[in-house]
C-alpha cells in the first residue's frame, strides 16, 4: 500500500508525494488502514489529500482500507524526507532546515536561494501563495522564491 | 494526582468557547480579503483567518465528539444562534481601519499564543495535540501583528493616531480574556484547562515591551467590558453570523 501512496502527489506542490511530505503517519495491515496527519490547522488541501489517497488505493485494488486522521503528535516540517527536501529545492521552493521546527515559525534565519544557492536573501512577504510558504527574494540572482515555513 | 471528574457538558462547553474565539476572529479577518491596503497585507490577513478557521474546526470537532449528541463542527458553527456563541467580545469587534484590526490581532494573538502554549500540557491529549500545532501558528500571528504595531505606532502622524485609536477601542475587552469562569475552574481542576489569570503577567510584559518600541503608551485601564463568554454579545456578532450562516441555513443539505 505504501508503494501506491508514494505516487500520490501533494495537491498544492505536486512534485512531492504525500509520503515524502510526512503526512502519511503509518499504514496498518489488519484491519487495513492509512493514518494521515494534517499539516497546518487550516490547510485547505487536507480534504483533497484524503480523497486523492482514497482514489489511488481504489485504483490499485485496495478497496477496503480505512483512512483515519491522527492529530497527535502534530506534524512538523522535520518529517519531510531528505528526498522530499531535495525535490522542493529543485522545484524552486527553499525547504525548511532539518531540526528547525522547534524554533517556531518566526525563524529569522536567511534562506538559501533554491536557484543559485546564495544566502543573500530577504523576506518579501510573511505569507505567500499557500499557508505553508513565505515569499522571499534572492539579492544575488534577484529571483523571487517561495520558502517553506518551519512548522 | 487524581483528575477531578468532569461532565461531558462542561468539557464540551470549554472546547466550544475556544473554538468560537478562533472561528469568529477567522470570519472577521476574512472580511479583509480583497480589501486590504496592499497585496502583502491581504495575503497575511487571509492566511491568519485561514489558520484560525482551521483551529476553530479542530476545536469544534473535538467539542462535538465530547458532546456526543450527533452534531459535528459544521452544525456547531452554522446552526447555533447568537446567544449560544461563547467567544469573547474582543474577537467579534468590527474591523474598523487596518490599525484597529492589527491592534486587535496583536492583543488577541498574544493572549491566544500564551493560552495554547499552556494548553499543550492538557490532560485531554487530543486537545493538547491541537494546541501543539496551533501554538506555532499563533506565534507567527503575534509576531506579525507586533511588527505592524511598531511600524504604525512609530510611523507617520496619521498611522500613530490611528494605532492609538485602535488600541483604545480594543483595550476595553482584554479583561475578559484573563478571567476564569465556572467552566474554566472545573477544567483547571481536571487538568484539562488553563488558568487564564496566570497569563496576564506575561501578556503585560509583551505589551510593555512592544508599545515602548512603538513609542506608544500602554492604555489606561478602562472598566473592562465582558459578557461574550456568557453569551452576552455586542450587536456586531449577529451581523457577522448572518453573513457566515446564511448559505448553510438556506441550503441545509447542500454539498460541494
Amino acid at each position: 500500500m505504501l508503494d501506491v501512496l508514494t505516487n500520490v502527489p501533494d495537491p498544492e506542490i505536486p512534485v512531492i508525494s504525500v509520503v515524502d511530505l510526512g503526512i502519511i503517519r503509518s499504514v496498518e495491515s489488519s484491519p487495513p488502514a492509512v493514518l494521515l496527519t494534517p499539516t497546518y490547522s487550516g490547510c485547505p488541501a487536507t480534504l483533497v489529500i484524503e480523497q486523492a489517497v482514497r482514489s489511488a488505493l481504489d485504483s490499485a485494488g485496495f478497496r477496503d482500507v480505512g483512512i483515519r486522521t491522527v492529530l497527535s503528535p502534530p506534524w512538523t516540517t522535520d518529517w519531510i524526507s531528505d528526498a522530499g527536501r531535495e525535490k522542493l529545492r529543485a522545484y524552486g521552493i527553499a525547504p525548511p532546515p532539518q531540526g528547525a521546527a522547534m524554533s517556531s515559525l518566526r525563524n529569522k534565519e536567511a534562506a538559501a536561494c533554491p536557484r543559485c544557492g546564495s544566502t543573500e536573501t530577504h523576506e518579501v512577504s510573511r505569507f505567500g501563495s499557500t499557508p505553508c510558504k513565505a515569499l522571499w527574494q534572492c539579492e544575488s540572482c534577484l529571483e523571487p522564491f517561495d520558502r517553506f515555513k518551519c512548522h | 494526582m487524581d483528575h477531578a471528574v468532569i461532565s461531558r457538558e462542561t468539557h464540551a462547553a470549554f472546547l466550544v468557547g475556544l473554538g468560537d474565539d478562533a472561528l469568529i476572529l477567522g470570519q472577521r479577518l476574512s472580511e479583509w480579503c480583497g480589501h486590504a491596503p496592499t497585496v502583502e497585507v491581504d495575503l497575511s490577513l487571509a492566511n491568519l483567518g485561514l489558520d484560525l478557521i482551521g483551529q476553530g474546526t479542530l476545536l469544534l470537532s473535538r467539542a462535538a465528539e465530547i458532546e456526543n449528541a450527533g452534531r459535528d463542527a459544521d452544525a456547531l458553527a452554522f446552526f447555533r444562534d447568537e446567544l449560544d456563541f461563547r467567544n469573547s467580545l474582543l474577537v467579534e469587534q468590527p474591523n474598523g481601519d487596518f490599525a484597529r484590526t492589527i491592534t486587535r490581532q496583536f492583543l488577541f494573538s498574544t493572549f491566544q499564543n500564551l493560552f495554547y502554549g499552556a494548553l499543550t500540557a492538557s490532560a485531554d491529549t487530543e486537545l493538547a495535540a491541537i494546541a501543539a500545532k496551533a501554538v506555532k501558528e499563533t506565534d507567527y500571528h503575534a509576531g506579525l501583528a507586533r511588527e505592524w504595531v511598531i511600524r504604525l505606532g512609530d510611523g507617520t502622524e496619521e498611522s500613530r493616531r490611528r494605532t492609538i485609536d485602535g488600541l483604545d477601542w480594543n483595550w476595553r475587552f482584554i479583561g475578559e480574556l484573563f478571567t476564569n469562569d465556572a467552566v474554566d475552574e472545573a477544567m483547571i481542576n481536571a487538568q484539562i484547562g488553563v488558568d487564564r489569570t496566570a497569563l496576564r503577567a506575561p501578556f503585560d510584559t509583551v505589551m510593555a515591551e512592544t508599545l515602548k518600541e512603538a513609542t506608544l503608551d500602554v492604555p489606561a485601564q478602562h472598566r473592562p467590558v465582558s459578557g461574550g463568554r456568557q453569551g452576552k454579545h455586542s450587536e456586531h456578532l449577529g451581523h457577522l453570523l448572518a453573513v457566515m450562516q446564511h448559505i448553510p441555513r438556506s441550503f441545509p443539505d447542500a454539498r460541494w
